[in-house]
């Protein structure tokens, strides 16, 4: 099975429309990727799908780069 | 197969993408045979990838019955117009109107009510409020004797719902406007309701908070759930179909029954419980 940053950049890719072997952990979605607070809200939403889990606004605003999106989904799966 | 919308031509606006309501509908309408035009939020003149655009027309892509789909800024009279002359030319006629439109400022939903800002309060009632008339009126014209619109509420219209915020107040004036055009188009035969669903996962919920309001609705409503993107699209059918002759200047509460409690209800053995 694909690993969580895998499954993130998928959808990150697909939602804001840039090639996947330009994310990283590091890029940010908003100052990298030029996501609009829509762009925002679409992909938590995306994100709470794909991984079955509820990122509440107070998280979501916290969440600023690809791998802040991983450590989120990781703890909320119990992983490390 | 016939279906409840075999031949029957209209007009979709509030797609934004597959979580919204108006989708679920449109889904719906299409899948019973109904012929639909949509409309998306305009995208800004620098946005080469024109997102907005791309999210509806990747939802329709496939769909046969998907006809047309253009933009439209509700506070702009051309907008209105160039969407009227693409119902024209595509459909001549229409059977079927949903709205499904609303926008309030961030910073002003955000604030409690009693401190709106004048500029989001009256932009909050152009594009929530005003857009249902101005679209209504540049369409009168094309609707067929026997036709439906139909626009989206919510019950934080009809009682104070801390968070909803200037949004309730957009909303206690869309359910009285629905009443006056119920009133103003009865004489054409074309009636005018409104689903007033319970808080969903949609990027309107999201802005509106809908997070808290899903756990109450679970806890209160008499069903003891939430309703679902399916339930809003049988409903919506129902609305804009002739399965709902006779009914118009309505509002529909497609909320698990929440809307009719006058105490917490089940909750309160909760909070007994809690104390022990």
């Amino acid at each position: 099975m694909a690993s969580v940053l895998e499954r993130v950049t998928e959808i990150v890719s697909e939602q804001l429309g840039v090639d996947k072997d330009k994310i990283t952990p590091e890029t940010s979605f908003v100052t990298d990727l030029g996501a609009d607070s829509l762009d925002t809200v679409e992909l938590v939403m995306e994100l709470e799908e794909e991984f079955d889990i509820n990122i509440p606004d107070d998280a979501a605003e916290k969440i600023q780069t690809v791998g802040q999106a991983v450590d989120f989904i990781e703890k909320g799966q119990g992983g490390e | 197969m016939s279906g409840l919308f075999e031949g029957k031509k209209g007009l979709i606006t509030g797609v934004f993408n597959k979580q919204s309501l108006a989708w679920a509908i449109a889904d719906r309408v299409m899948a019973e045979g109904g012929e639909c035009g949509f409309t998306h939020m305009p995208d800004k003149p620098d946005d080469a990838r024109k997102k907005n655009e791309g999210r509806v027309r990747k939802l329709i892509d496939d769909q046969p019955n998907a006809k047309f789909l253009v933009p439209m800024d509700v506070t702009n009279d051309e907008h209105i117009e160039a969407v009227v002359a693409s119902c024209k030319e595509n459909f001549g006629k229409l059977d079927f109107l949903l709205h499904s439109i609303a926008f309030a400022p961030p910073e002003d939903l955000k604030k409690d009510t009693v401190d709106t800002s004048r500029e989001g309060f009256k932009l909050a009632m152009a594009i929530s409020v005003h857009s249902l008339m101005a679209i209504t009126s540049a369409t009168k014209d094309l609707l067929n004797p026997g036709a439906s619109i139909l626009t989206l509420t919510y019950y934080g219209g009809e009682k104070a719902v801390p968070g909803y915020n200037v949004m309730g107040v957009c909303k206690a004036a869309l359910d009285a406007t629905v009443k006056y055009l119920a009133f103003d188009l009865g004489p054409r035969d074309v009636r005018v309701n409104a689903l007033s669903a319970g808080p969903m996962q949609t990027i309107s919920g999201r802005g509106a908070g809908v997070d808290e309001m899903l756990g109450l609705y679970e806890a209160m409503a008499p069903l003891g759930r939430n309703v679902t993107h399916e339930e809003v699209g049988k409903s919506g059918v129902y609305l804009l179909s002739d399965m709902s002759s006779g009914v118009t200047a309505e509002i529909l509460h497609l909320d698990a029954g929440y809307n009719a409690m006058g105490s917490p209800g089940r909750m309160l053995d909760k909070i007994k419980a809690a104390k022990g």
